[in-house]
């Protein structure tokens, strides 16, 4: 059953972003493209999580949460860079402190470029992240049933 | 029979009806605030979604916790559809309630502590309240067995008022609306993170939402018996007071903590006042 991708839960950090992605985040949660259309819910919780929607270079500052908040998600989970900076560092990406996009730190599924990316964008992104979510889960479940089939073998 | 027939529906009908109820929730409160909504299975779906995810455990004392709470409120639950003991009945929900807390205090979490403490004090704010509706049905029906409550032909309602306006008050706090949902912060997404709930994952998560489905079923049963002696006024009465609650979890900011507490004892207030002049009424202040 694919109960996944009709219920994605996001967890949104903004990793030293300068809020204007973030700005466009949560106005995909207002009536105007209302993403709790598609059981989308903007949780604040990484144990309650399936999508990582981060914006913003990563400083080294809060590289360590970056990675602490990912690691708390359960499987399956997907990440979603929004933004320049988010991808690539954006006109972030010569300062001392800024470790250049969210993949140096975690590996990302989706980018969603802009700057500020749009909510469509956002939304299309997401998208795209629940079929990778829901290829995750299919690989997550086939892993497991051939756990139980090798342990009856042997 | 017919009372294990009446726990067996319960059993089984209680979440289909739960999370359909809990669906047209959120599509009314999604229309009140201008916006489409989520299917009316969305309940549904986030509940298969959560049995389908990852199993992480902080520790394993919580997820038998929180098995007891399901079972403590479908046991509650199902007592009461089989016209069992009132004060047995609301013993097993508040235990039920006191193994949500204990769930949330095993996680070594400040924001499961602090949601834990939150129902703690939400549990003292409701407490009364429901004890005070047992006691005013007994002296109306003269009977704490909810079959005989469910079966009286006296208008409850007209005697117990006071009573039933508490009850309504305290639901806000049962059905975790604002202004009272102060312990999973359940609108209000990212204060306190989640309270109780933070350090639930996947399916130990998916059985408190049944669980909450239970007991939301059981609490509109509590206001039908008001009602009972018409079974068709008693269901649009039902309905009438959850489309109240939806209206007031719109319109309202949450309080604080303490003024949640104090709304609970004012509406017990209410209750002890309208037991009082009923006492009086009955027994002539002898």
């Amino acid at each position: 059953m694919a109960f996944l991708k009709r219920s994605p839960w996001i967890l949104h950090y903004d990793a030293s972003s300068c809020n204007g992605c973030d700005i466009e985040v949560l106005a995909c949660l207002t009536p105007l493209y209302d993403v709790e259309r598609f059981g989308i819910i903007n949780t604040g919780n990484p144990k309650h999580a399936d999508i990582l929607l981060i914006t913003g270079g990563v400083n080294s500052q809060n590289r360590p949460v970056v990675r602490n908040l990912y690691e708390q998600m359960p499987e399956p989970k997907v990440v979603i860079a929004v933004g320049a900076c988010a991808a690539t560092g954006g006109i972030f990406r010569e300062c001392y402190n800024i470790a250049g996009g969210i993949d140096k730190v975690i590996p990302v599924d989706v980018y969603v470029p802009g700057c500020a990316a749009r909510p469509e964008q956002i939304i299309d992104g997401v998208v795209a992240a629940l079929g990778i979510l829901e290829e995750k889960r299919e690989r997550m479940a086939g892993g497991a049933r051939m756990k139980e089939e090798a342990g009856e073998t042997t | 029979m017919n009372r294990i027939m009446g726990a067996v529906i319960f059993l089984i009908l209680a979440p289909l009806l739960g999370g359909l109820i809990a669906g047209i929730d959120r599509k009314i409160t999604a229309r009140m605030q201008g916006r489409v909504g989520p299917p009316i299975l969305q309940p549904f779906y986030d509940v298969g979604k959560l049995f389908e995810k990852e199993k992480v455990v902080v520790t394993t004392a919580q997820n038998f916790y929180i098995l007891a709470y399901l079972i403590f409120i479908a046991l509650s639950g199902a007592l009461f559809f089989a016209g069992g003991d009132l004060l047995l009945i609301i013993f097993a929900f508040t235990l039920a309630h006191v193994f949500l807390v204990l769930g949330a205090y095993a996680a070594h979490s400040p924001y499961s502590h602090i949601g834990a403490e939150r129902e703690l004090i939400q549990v003292m704010a409701y407490e009364p309240v429901i004890i005070l509706t047992a006691v005013g049905f007994y002296m109306v029906t003269g009977s704490f067995y909810v079959v005989d409550m469910a079966t009286t032909t006296i208008p409850v309602i007209l005697y117990l008022p006071g009573v039933f306006l508490g009850l309504a008050a305290i639901l806000t706090l049962k059905l975790r609306k604002s202004p009272f949902d102060i312990s999973t912060s359940h609108h209000a997404h990212q204060e306190i993170v989640k309270g109780v709930t933070t350090e639930f994952s996947g399916s130990t998560l998916g059985q408190i939402e049944i669980a909450h489905w239970y007991e939301n079923i059981f609490l509109l049963g509590i206001v039908y018996l008001f009602f009972a002696w018409n079974p068709v006024i008693g269901i649009i009465a039902v309905a009438v007071t959850y489309a109240a609650e939806i209206f007031v979890d719109n319109v309202t900011a949450r309080v604080r903590w303490q003024a949640a507490l104090k709304s609970g004892w004012l509406a017990a207030a209410l209750g002890i006042a309208n037991l009082a002049i009923l006492s009086y009424m009955v027994y002539g202040g002898a």
